[in-house]
């Protein structure tokens, strides 16, 4: 039966069992958009703005297993999506961004809403296409659905010029997927596990350091059966938040920039480390010639060949797909626990790091903590709500203050930093878990990047709880200018906040202003619980001056920690 | 360290800014790039001459193998391998120059392709570095115009760069 280009479009979602699919409308796309009005399995989320469409099918993709799917149209629908493509492309979540184009003949006059999306996004996509005859769609669709979610996943870009979408041709969707360039590895290489599991058996100062990766393979069973199995201390990156559970006794909490004592400590001095889906990255291990310093075997476990080597030396480099890499380790430990003797040195170590309680904070009895309100929503949201962050102080905070127990419950632009994910993301997470708690914690300045889809939250009755520490600065931009350009707070004040409160209520949704410590348990509980139902913007006026620590400088090594009784 | 990379890409629209994106957003050197289709018209062959150290060079190499369109990736330089290039040079071939200048071009076995009343076109075929030598031995004065295609290279005996 012959479909139009469109059709085959909607056709192809539907095969892929798309249910969302975050969009906004324009010239381009105006066929597609009419093929998706006659139908009801794929529901559109209109957006108020196209960066916020990709954030939300990021923020989709994040809190799944699945793909994500946007819909944007030619020339400034398609550059808006591009900080919403590269913020998924250096997080590696896997995305499908369908965008209009003019038609073909016109490419190139500098026509209407024209813009070279395949070459403006080439930099920050795992791949893109441009469709230009229709009977290439339904295999490029298929396609770009099988390279997002492979290997290491990514975002991909389909540009699709508006006649293709107006041609008709036979439709039939491919079942399989055959590229001779692109056959992502998933068994790890077996001589390499049992180097990888000898090492560990000797080990005297291990450490499990896991990334992003355990949470995009869903690894977080096989690596708990293997941490709890081994007895070792695990650390988790900024994106590896939730893959061991934060609560676990052998957990040393977050490392990195601002990661706890005992975790950067134990990085640095840790004799053999086994790095699970993490790639030793500037904000995790700092100088990497300062890291070189320590000698120490590195095991690294990944999809991505090219994360392997690039910073650092690594020992036994395992390429392959998480999961299955740990089930091979598990399989060949066979049983046999290392003895505690062995570690029990190390541990003490580890003890008296942890005994500097790097984390703590001076309450303050006139003013809100931002610590202290991370805490009390952890409290009441029992510690299982997913969390959605944007970037600054409080993201970080958030990432300190609020232990993890599952995977995807944390979302946040680690490698990117985008500001303004934050509530795009609550309601990709909030569409896939209607039932679940969703937070998105935030700041006066990042919620301002994208703060239009108050609205679409409103259209489609999302009940986000929005926990906003407003401490009038761009905090960790004064952070920084406080620490390291002699207090210059050089535009990073902002004046003329709006009233957030009445700006909530303009939107349809509830505000609440928070001034005083002993107002914050209160207001949370009147939001989860009397609000339960309605997106809740919480105000919370915080002390300006508080900073985030412990805190290792830009370039220095891990060990050279600021921590906040050095001040 | 100089290395010849070879490279079987999709012959698709864009496939070239694919690889030389790759390589200006990553900081990586290219000294010379050729591309031509191959024998089979869906595969492009891609030789790029870089420089880098060994990490240098594993990333790329990694890199692009990670790239969606790329087949195969080689690094010829790690193994018995022939490089040609080929120069077109527009000389200027007056008075005794005339002379001195056909010498010039037997002695590094090149041919003299076109010819007026005060100029010749050598066309020079060899490795790099005979080029650059043949520059190196004729009067720079005399040169008006070079071209060089950049550096071809093939694996000697039995190394294959095939799908």
């Amino acid at each position: 039966m012959k479909m139009t280009g469109a059709e085959i479009v909607i056709r192809c979602l539907q095969e892929e069992k798309v249910e969302y699919m975050f969009g906004y409308p324009g010239g381009a796309v105006l066929h597609i958009y009419d093929e998706l009005f006659k139908q009801e399995q794929i529901k559109h989320i209109l957006v108020r703005h196209e960066q916020a469409a990709v954030h939300a099918a990021d923020g989709y993709a994040r809190s799944t297993q699945k793909v994500g799917v946007a819909l944007v149209t030619s020339g400034p629908g398609a550059t808006n999506a591009v900080t919403g493509i590269a913020t998924a492309y250096m997080d590696s979540i896997p995305i499908v961004v369908i965008s209009g184009q003019v038609p073909v003949p016109a490419i190139g006059q500098d026509a209407f809403q024209e813009v070279d999306m395949v070459g403006i996004t080439r930099p920050c996509v795992k791949h893109n296409f441009l469709v230009k005859d229709v009977r290439d769609l339904a295999d490029t669709i298929k396609k770009a659905f099988h390279i997002a979610k492979t290997g290491r996943p990514g975002p991909v870009v389909v540009d699709i010029p508006k006649d293709v979408t107006a041609h008709a041709c036979e439709f039939e969707y491919p079942q399989t997927v055959q590229m001779r360039s692109y056959n992502p590895v998933v068994k790890g290489h077996l001589g390499q596990i049992k180097k990888a599991v000898q090492l560990l058996a000797e080990a005297k100062r291990p450490i499990i350091y896991v990334g992003g990766g355990a949470v995009l393979s869903d690894a977080a069973e096989p690596l708990r059966k293997l941490a709890h199995h081994l007895g070792y201390p695990v650390t988790n990156t900024l994106m590896g938040l939730g893959a061991f559970s934060g609560t676990d006794r052998q957990n040393l909490g977050m490392l990195g920039m601002h990661g706890t004592v005992e975790a950067n400590m134990a990085m640095h001095y840790a004799d053999v480390v086994l790095s699970i889906g993490a790639r030793f990255d500037d904000r995790v291990i700092g100088n990497p010639a300062n890291f070189a310093e320590e000698p120490r075997k590195i095991i690294h476990i990944d999809i991505d060949p090219s994360s392997i080597s690039k910073r650092v030396r690594v020992d036994v480099p395992i390429v392959g797909n998480v999961p299955d890499v740990l089930e091979e380790m598990l399989k060949l430990i066979d049983g046999k626990k290392p003895d505690p003797a062995q570690t029990a040195d190390w541990w003490r170590q580890i003890g008296e790091w942890r005994g500097k309680n790097s984390l703590g904070y001076k309450q303050d009895k006139e003013l809100i903590m931002p610590q202290y309100v991370v805490q009390k929503l952890y409290e009441i949201t029992k510690g299982e709500a997913i969390v959605c962050s944007d970037v600054g102080q409080h993201q970080m905070w958030a990432a300190q203050y609020y232990p993890f127990a599952e995977p995807r419950r944390w979302l946040n632009s680690g490698g990117l930093g985008t500001m303004g994910v934050g509530l795009p993301y609550a309601m990709g997470a909030q569409f896939a878990h209607p039932d679940a708690t969703v937070v998105c914690v935030t700041g006066e300045g990042s919620i301002q990047m994208c703060i239009q889809e108050l609205s679409t939250a409103k259209q489609f009755r999302l009940p986000i709880k929005i926990i906003s520490l407003n401490n009038r600065y761009l905090g960790m931009v004064r952070q920084w200018q406080e620490m390291f350009y002699g207090s210059r707070y050089s535009g990073s004040y902002m004046d003329s906040l709006p009233d957030f409160v009445k700006l909530a209520e303009a939107y349809g949704h509830v505000g609440i202003r928070v001034e005083r410590p002993e107002d914050v348990e209160p207001a949370l509980k009147k939001a989860f619980i009397d609000h339960k139902d309605d997106l809740v913007f919480m105000d919370f006026q915080t002390n300006r001056e508080a900073n985030v620590f412990p805190m290792v400088a830009a370039g220095k090594g891990l060990t050279d920690m600021i921590l906040a009784e050095d001040l | 360290m100089r290395h010849i990379i070879s490279i079987l890409i999709e012959n698709e629209a864009g496939a070239l800014s694919r690889v030389s994106g790759l390589f200006s957003a990553r900081g990586y050197n290219i000294e010379t790039l050729t591309v031509a289709p191959t024998e089979d018209s869906s595969l492009s062959r891609m030789t790029i001459v870089t420089t880098g150290s060994d990490d240098v060079l594993e990333q790329i190499t990694k890199q692009l193998n990670k790239l969606v369109d790329v087949v195969k990736v080689v690094d010829l330089s790690e193994a018995a391998h022939i490089e040609r290039e080929l120069m077109l040079i527009k000389v200027r071939a007056t008075g005794k120059d005339r002379e001195e200048m056909k010498r010039m071009a037997d002695i590094f076995r090149g041919r003299i392709i076109d010819v007026t009343d005060s100029t010749y076109v050598v066309e020079l075929t060899g490795s790099s570095s005979k080029l650059d030598s043949f520059i190196s031995a004729i009067d720079a004065g005399l040169i008006l115009e070079t071209v060089r295609t950049g550096v071809s290279g093939i694996g000697r005996g039995d190394r294959i760069l095939k799908v």
